[in-house]
């Protein structure tokens, strides 16, 4: 499906542009996206260096296991395939509380370190397990308690309650989760065959 | 209730660095060697997902830029007229799953257009509030480890999007009274 968004973009715009005779902004298009592309890496340089250094002192403290401990019957649901024992999950638990937070910067290393280990388990390294597809769709819905953002910029537009929008961002957030949840249950019910681990 | 979170969210982090670094000191690791341990990944990761990201953003700035986008939100726009639904949140709609700075900033342009107690307004922020980058989050995280074939990881993401996008406007719609 990747494959065909990305072609899709691609032709659609470049088509859109012959008709309406608008090719130059195309051009400037490609090296602007490049360009883009490459400084969103080198900013997630010194988040990811930081963080998954910070992540390892929790990891060999002890840490991580503790809370995937505390927060097992909820790992157990959305992780079924995954051993309760394994490192991933306490990174999956320390990703989903700091998206909870809304701690973006925090939350984007710690999902990138679980996906490496439930790479780890996974038969056939260049396809994503169910469990990895349950992971991204955690944070694609991403559950926020306070979106600190928006609220800033409600704040400087002159809102006269800046914060009365956490209602319902939380409700359409919860919403939006529980729908991936659910159809991620869909997916997975209906790929049997698809194993999780080696073995 | 907000005041609570928000100060949570201010003091987590400096929690966690004090709190982190000190159990772990008291279970004898050795912290400095640990951190620079963990941190060595960090900067390979990060590179290792410049192809995947220059391809996507590449994508969806042309996709942008050439009108495609305006174009297929005017195809779409009589369908969302037609239930009452204020068609200027529609480009969201699209802008959402794709770019998360681009979004942001059509956003808070329609705060400041419309003003932040707008219908408008508030639609805009729960939406921009209620989901993530998807194509961004599906693209950082699969392409740290290499994953080619995304599964049904990228429906799921789409269709919760989509979920989002209709329960932020009925959401608001039933607070907020339309």
């Amino acid at each position: 499906m990747v494959n065909w968004i990305w072609l899709f973009f691609l032709v659609s715009g470049i088509v859109t542009a012959a008709v309406q005779g608008n090719m130059d902004a195309v051009t400037q298009a490609v090296f602007d996206g490049a360009k883009s592309g490459v400084t969103i890496c080198f900013g997630l340089i010194s988040i990811l260096v930081f963080w998954l250094g910070m992540m390892r002192i929790a990891e060999d403290a002890g840490l991580l296991k503790a809370l995937a401990k505390l927060l097992r019957p909820v790992v157990r649901f959305l992780f079924p395939s995954v051993p309760a024992d394994h490192p991933a999950m306490g990174y999956i638990m320390s990703n989903m509380s700091a998206n909870l937070l809304g701690l973006g910067n925090a939350a984007t290393p710690m999902g990138i370190k679980a996906m490496q280990e439930l790479q780890k388990l996974n038969p056939n390294p260049s396809a994503a397990t169910p469990a990895m597809c349950t992971l991204l769709a955690l944070n694609t819905s991403s559950i926020t308690l306070i979106p600190t953002t928006l609220i800033a910029i409600r704040i400087s537009a002159q809102s006269a309650n800046p914060a009365e929008i956490v209602g319902t961002t939380l409700l359409a957030t919860a919403v939006a989760t529980a729908a991936a949840i659910l159809a991620d249950r869909w997916y997975r019910s209906r790929l049997p065959a698809m194993p999780d681990r080696k073995g | 209730m907000y005041e609570f979170v928000s100060l949570l969210s201010a003091w987590s982090i400096p929690a966690l660095l004090v709190f982190i670094p000190l159990y772990a000191a008291s279970r004898r690791v050795p912290v400095y060697e640990s951190f620079v341990e963990g941190a060595k990944d960090g900067f390979q990761t990060a590179v290792s997902i410049i192809p995947q990201l220059v391809g996507m953003m590449v994508a969806i700035t042309v996709f942008r830029a050439s009108g495609a986008m305006e174009l297929l939100i005017g195809l779409l726009r009589p369908l969302l007229d037609l239930v009452g639904v204020p068609g200027e949140v529609l480009p969201l709609a699209f802008l959402r799953p794709l770019t998360g700075s681009g979004s942001l900033a059509y956003t808070a342009d329609l705060i400041q257009t419309y003003g932040p107690d707008s219908m408008i307004g508030r639609i805009a922020s729960t939406i921009q509030g209620s989901t993530d980058t998807t194509l961004y989050v599906l693209t950082v995280y699969f392409g740290a480890v290499g994953i080619r074939k995304a599964g049904y990881a990228l429906k799921v993401g789409l269709f919760s999007d989509i979920i989002g996008f209709v329960a932020s406007i009925v959401i608001c719609a039933l607070v907020f009274g339309a």
